[in-house]
């Protein structure tokens, strides 16, 4: 029993929770940034990585932390770890820092972050935190690859920056401009709950 | 000119919704009725600009001389976080009016990533103080025109026959996709 409502805790972020599909969260980086499979991956790993350990650190101190400035301190934990991320990606990675711009200290306003703390790790054990903030993560992880897949297959004609079609294939160029990513944010939208239906 | 060229760019050109995708939740959330689409996108507008010169303050007064570059997002979402506050106190005190007017949308803006955008946006072009404020302003009158235009459009969509599975978010962000389409058209405005 134990071990199946564990296993739960981590698919719902996959499917039935998944935070794009089907909270609606965290869209403004989704749009931005699935340009390209790089930029989707990157995002999504450091997005993983500060709920990872912001859901570490406010469950183990929930305790501490008074009712009434909940949300001030949840802001200040993940914005610790947001800049870690930020600095991280700008020594090692400088050329994904710099596509990424200003999306990255963005990530202390993703509202995954914060709902999953208000929502979760404020008021469960630490080990079920991580696996929460792991589902979670990685569910808003592949939502990024699928749509920065479409995007960069349709409007570059690469797939990891590697070329997949022939020279007779003409990029679709809007695809990566912004009118793109909505286009495909929307229509993704309408296959999912077409799916989820089916499913039923 | 400059100056005329930044207050342009920022509400056509590099529209915060259109552009950058950012307020994104509030573009899809409180787009359903064009007076609190309007009311929120001059709540956006106000807290814009006062975040702008207040960032800028701290970024080049505090920040920069004392090489404090990276706490950047920590101060910056600490200063929004309280100034939201400060705004909304200072309105219910001096102009019920018009805190009856932004009411309920200026607590939701702390979340909003377009005032963090902003502060962002404006330390990473390294804007003057003058120019900081022309693109806050400007920013927030893009973000009011985008955000009542989707209205406008949204409260038609309802007599329309969408499709079951993208009714909601679906078609509003396709509808979205079409608006950025039209905002394209402005690119050669400016060189």
């Amino acid at each position: 029993m134990a071990e199946k409502t564990i296993s739960n805790e981590f698919t719902k972020g996959l499917w039935s929770e998944n935070p794009i599909f089907r909270q609606l969260l965290g869209l403004c980086p989704t749009l931005a940034v699935t340009n390209a499979v790089v930029n989707g991956l990157a995002m999504g790993a450091a997005t993983t990585f500060v709920l990872l350990f912001s859901s570490i650190v406010i469950s183990s101190i929930k305790k501490l932390i008074p009712n009434q400035v909940r949300i001030a301190s949840f802001i200040v934990v993940i914005a610790t770890f947001v800049t870690v991320a930020d600095r991280f990606l700008a020594a090692f990675f400088p050329d994904i820092s710099k596509a990424l711009g200003p999306y990255v200290p963005l990530i202390v306003v993703n509202c995954i972050i914060l709902g999953r703390q208000e929502a979760f790790s404020s008021k469960n054990p630490v080990f079920r935190s991580i696996i929460d903030a792991l589902g979670m993560g990685i569910g808003f992880t592949i939502s990024l690859l699928i749509l920065s897949s479409i995007r960069e297959i349709l409007g570059n004609g690469t797939f990891f920056g590697i070329p997949l079609t022939g020279a007779w294939f003409k990029p679709w160029l809007i695809m990566i401009l912004p009118p793109g990513a909505f286009f495909t944010l929307g229509l993704l939208m309408g296959i999912f709950k077409y799916l989820d239906k089916k499913r039923k | 000119m400059e100056l005329v060229a930044i207050f342009i760019s920022a509400i056509l050109i590099n529209n915060f919704v259109l552009h950058y995708f950012l307020g994104i939740c509030p573009f899809l959330g409180v787009s359903k009725r064009i007076d609190s689409a309007f009311s929120m996108g001059l709540a956006v507008t106000f807290v814009m600009t006062i975040t702008a010169i207040v960032s800028w303050i701290i970024n080049h007064w505090v920040l920069i001389p004392y090489n404090l570059d990276y706490l950047q997002i920590v101060s910056f979402i600490l200063v929004i976080a309280s100034l939201v506050q400060l705004v909304e106190m200072f309105i219910r005190k001096t102009s019920p009016p018009l805190y009856q007017a932004l009411g309920i949308y200026l607590p939701l803006i702390t979340t909003n990533c377009a005032i963090l955008g902003l502060a962002l946006l404006a330390a990473l072009k390294n804007y003057s103080f003058i120019e900081t404020i022309i693109f806050g302003l400007g920013s927030g009158i893009g973000f009011t025109l985008a955000i009542v235009l989707m209205a406008g459009i949204r409260e038609q969509l309802d007599m329309a026959d969408v499709p079951e599975v993208l009714k909601g978010p679906g078609i509003a962000l396709i509808t979205a996709g079409i608006m950025a389409l039209g905002f394209l058209g402005f690119t050669g405005m400016l060189k």
